[in-house]
């Protein structure tokens, strides 16, 4: 349904008032508003679940608000889909890119919306190409239409997109972290084709992890987060630290039953490693100790546990477990010497979902328990049934396929694996993303029944409260190395989060 | 329920067809002899079909076996008449079976290591394979089949009444299911067609668990090449013809997804004696082999859109 009635003339190209949107009992934007003018960048800065891409998606038609409505032109909108928003002139460019690569730069452009040729069902190639020089050259873009898309860099693919974009008469551009896969020059490239868009009256909203990149283009900057837009505000008013201090927010969440350990021995020395995606990592671990790891998405942490755990191929560097330097090549390796990596991407790297649940829990544990040939399936029934008294886990019993299970309890599955194998080092990536509160705590406690045994937690984590109430160091990466290896006593979440989203060489 | 239903769909498929059959031609059908005809011609396909079982549930899928029943059976027969001469003896017999047997598992392997040294997808590597083995096969005897009249044992002997062959249908069925659902490997080859990514994440060795399921599937199309020759005491280098549809057929009829993940060895017998029965019951019926293409490709297509649909309700229900 499409509701339109007149409104009072508004000084703003778009409005979205009062967004709400929950996903089942998660609440991911509360009461947004976000009001953009005519002819200007306007930036969307938050920390990871903060909201931001769930708002610009609902702009741009593929979720539509629980309550709340979009204002365009002076109409009350409500899209079914994106094809709808692009109809009123809407676009959004994506991380991921949408681009054909096989197809050259004006068939991407012009891809479903092809001009007609001579004869019916062909369309002009002629005029494609000459459409999309004109619409470059307007822009101030200079490229070949007639090249391959597969051969261009991730920045003249971001031009491509906006063409694409504008050729299907977008006013508004969203771009959601255009500089994500972009070096410092490819980078330039984009903040340009920004300006020079805003100068032929497009309307931008740029999203980015890159602060500095936000201030540097943008006229306004609003803050999210927890689902709330702290901050709006012109951007040269805003210093990098003040944006900092409106995403992480004063109040500190602090109940996280963090135990009082003793810190042991040392298990875990890291020194130099580095594989296609970091560099150079070192650090230690000890026996009783949760240390973080905190950055932003992107910034090489996942990287940073698959190396560890054979995941990736190290290039160089060592590992040392209690003294010992150890060769970690696949993940086999990585289990021999009690390390458990448990995975951010459940359904993909962790469940097999339509088999019974006490696979995915057994599985990397088979040949420890006595059944490296023959399976004992009684017994695994059973170790499997006391794992997940341990963890508090809720299923229909061993046999019911993992799929059955809520998020919460697949993750325990996960965990249960660690448990079984009575791993000594716990790579936990992500381990409480998308649970619920209670299944959040039961995990915090599992962790601190873990380090007072002994055991040495590596725990990344993109909640910075959780960090700060849990770990007892924390590490921050930014492009896959190495920016910080605090106390977490000693620290703030600004100190971490500037650390994270700082460039400081360009400053 | 649901799953019950699905679970007991072959078994009753298969019953229903057998009943049909016994009420229709109770003098013929239905008895010992025919019955113990209709596993001894099953024995083949449904031993090949028990190593494709361990292919189709690691998501994987081997076009190659009914060459390689093809190859193995030159082999062996090449073997035993190169050494032994017209009339070889039982330990050249022997070492013939032993060298057919090897080449099965070899074929087999090399379409594993296709499939995960040189990361071909299954389909691609046994089509090339497959291809392959039908031209030794074929070029080894200038097309010529190889006659070796004494090697009658597997074809035509029996053991307690029992043909020889039925007996090791029945013991490769118990193996494969013991393999499947009582091993290490059996569970790692369901992990890898559940979730290949996951599996290799706990620290399964996907390569060498995949070499290993062709493998064994490649074996098993060597006892079943070696059953083949003993039944006509002569190899055929185009043998086995199409016997990989066949062999699908009857594994995917007894619930297994040819995405992975998915399958049993009792639903592959199932499949395997349904196809048989039918073949059987249309030839008592008079109903020629070209019309029984027709009955078996609608119960193939039937059985599959059932499965398809039963897997569809089920993930909406998730």
């Amino acid at each position: 349904m499409n509701l339109s009635f007149p409104m009072e003339s508004s000084q703003f190209v778009i409005e979205m008032r009062g967004i709400c949107k929950s996903f089942g009992s998660v609440k991911a934007l509360e009461d947004v508003t976000l009001q953009v003018p005519q002819g200007t960048v306007h930036g969307l800065v938050g920390a990871n679940g903060a909201g931001k891409s769930t708002l610009m998606k609902i702009l741009a038609g593929l979720h539509r608000p629980d309550s709340g409505e979009i204002v365009r032109k002076g109409k009350i909108c409500s899209w079914k889909n994106p094809s709808e928003a692009i109809a009123s002139g809407v676009a959004m460019i994506y991380q991921e890119l949408s681009l054909a690569p096989d197809l050259t730069v004006a068939e991407n452009v012009w891809l479903g919306i092809e001009p007609s040729g001579r004869v019916c069902g062909t369309y002009s190639k002629k005029r494609m190409l000459e459409d999309t020089l004109a619409l470059a050259e307007k822009h101030g873009f200079n490229l070949d239409p007639d090249q391959k898309v597969e051969n261009l860099p991730a920045s003249v693919c971001q031009i491509v997109e906006a063409l694409k974009a504008i050729a299907r008469n977008a006013e508004i551009l969203v771009m959601d972290e255009p500089t994500s896969s972009c070096g410092e020059k490819e980078v330039a490239i984009i903040l340009e084709m920004v300006r020079r868009l805003r100068g032929a009256g497009t309307t931008i909203i740029y999203i980015s992890h890159r602060l500095e990149e936000v201030v540097e283009v943008a006229e306004n900057i609003t803050v999210l987060r927890d689902g709330r837009a702290v901050h709006t505000g012109p951007a040269k008013d805003l210093k990098i630290v003040d944006i900092v201090t409106h995403m992480v927010g004063r109040d500190v969440q602090h109940y996280f039953p963090k135990r009082e350990v003793e810190i042991g021995s040392r298990v875990l020395r890291v020194s130099g490693l580095s594989s296609s995606s970091v560099r150079d990592i070192g650090f230690d671990l000890r026996r009783g100790e949760i240390v973080g790891v905190a950055g932003l998405v992107g910034a090489g942490r996942t990287e940073l546990a698959r190396v560890l755990c054979g995941l990736d191929e190290a290039i160089c560097g060592s590992v040392e477990l209690e003294g010992k330097e150890v060769m970690i090549e696949n993940p086999a390796d990585a289990l021999s010497c009690g390390i458990m990596y448990v995975t951010e991407d459940r359904k993909r790297t962790g469940l097999f979902l339509d088999c019974p649940a006490l696979w995915s829990m057994t599985l990397p544990c088979l040949a420890q328990l006595g059944m490296k040939y023959i399976l004992k399936l009684d017994r695994e029934n059973e170790i499997a049934e006391e794992t997940a008294g341990k963890l508090s886990l809720k299923w229909l019993g061993p046999q019911a396929p993992a799929n059955s299970l809520s998020g919460g309890n697949q993750q325990k599955l996960l965990l249960g694996r660690a448990l079984i194998a009575q791993s000594l080092i716990w790579v936990l990536d992500e381990p409480t993303r998308g649970i619920d509160i209670a299944a959040k705590v039961d995990i915090y406690e599992l962790i601190g029944r873990m380090v007072e045994k002994g055991k040495a937690i590596l725990m990344i984590s993109s909640e910075l409260p959780e960090l700060f109430g849990i770990a007892d160091r924390i590490l921050v990466m930014r492009r896959g190395r190495l920016v910080g290896n605090l106390v977490t006593s000693q620290t703030t979440q600004e100190a971490v989060m500037h650390l994270a989203a700082v460039d400081q060489e360009r400053k | 329920m649901n799953k019950l239903f699905r679970e007991l769909l072959p078994f009753g498929s298969l019953i229903l067809v057998i009943a049909i059959l016994s009420l229709w031609q109770p003098e013929s059908f239905l008895t010992l002899d025919n019955f113990l005809n209709v596993l001894r011609r099953s024995s083949v396909y449904g031993i090949i079909a028990l190593g494709m079982t361990f292919v189709i549930i690691s998501g994987g899928i081997d076009l190659s076996v009914g060459s390689l029943l093809a190859l193995c059976g030159m082999l062996a027969a090449g073997v035993m008449i190169g050494i032994g001469g017209q009339e070889p003896s039982s330990g050249v017999m022997i070492l013939g079976t032993a060298i057919g047997l090897l080449a099965g598992a070899v074929g087999g392997a090399l379409s594993g290591a296709l499939i995960t040294k040189l990361k071909l997808q299954p389909f691609i590597a046994t089509l090339g394979t497959m291809s392959l083995y039908r031209g030794i096969a074929l070029v080894m005897y200038d097309g010529q089949p190889i006659n070796v009249a004494s090697y009658r044992y597997l074809g035509e002997g029996s053991l307690l009444g029992i043909p020889v062959s039925v007996v090791l249908f029945v013991v490769v069925t118990v193996m494969s299911g013991a393999i499947l659902h009582f091993t290490r490997f059996g569970r790692h080859v369901y992990a890898i067609g559940s979730n290949v990514q996951a599996a290799y994440h706990a620290g399964v060795k996907v390569d060498r668990s995949l070499i290993g399921v062709y493998l064994l599937g490649g074996l098993l199309t060597g006892l079943g090449a070696m059953i083949a020759m003993s039944r006509t005491v002569s190899a055929q280098p185009t043998a086995g013809v199409g016997a990989e549809l066949d062999v699908i057929a009857a594994v995917v009829i007894g619930g297994a997804s040819l995405s992975g993940g998915r399958g049993t060895v009792t639903g592959t017998i199932v499949g395997s004696l349904l196809i048989s029965f039918l073949r059987n019951g249309c030839t008592l019926m008079g109903i020629s082999t070209n019309a029984q293409l027709i009955v078996i490709g609608v119960v193939i297509v039937f059985a599959v859109a059932l499965d398809q649909f039963t897997r569809r309700k089920a993930s909406d229900a998730a």
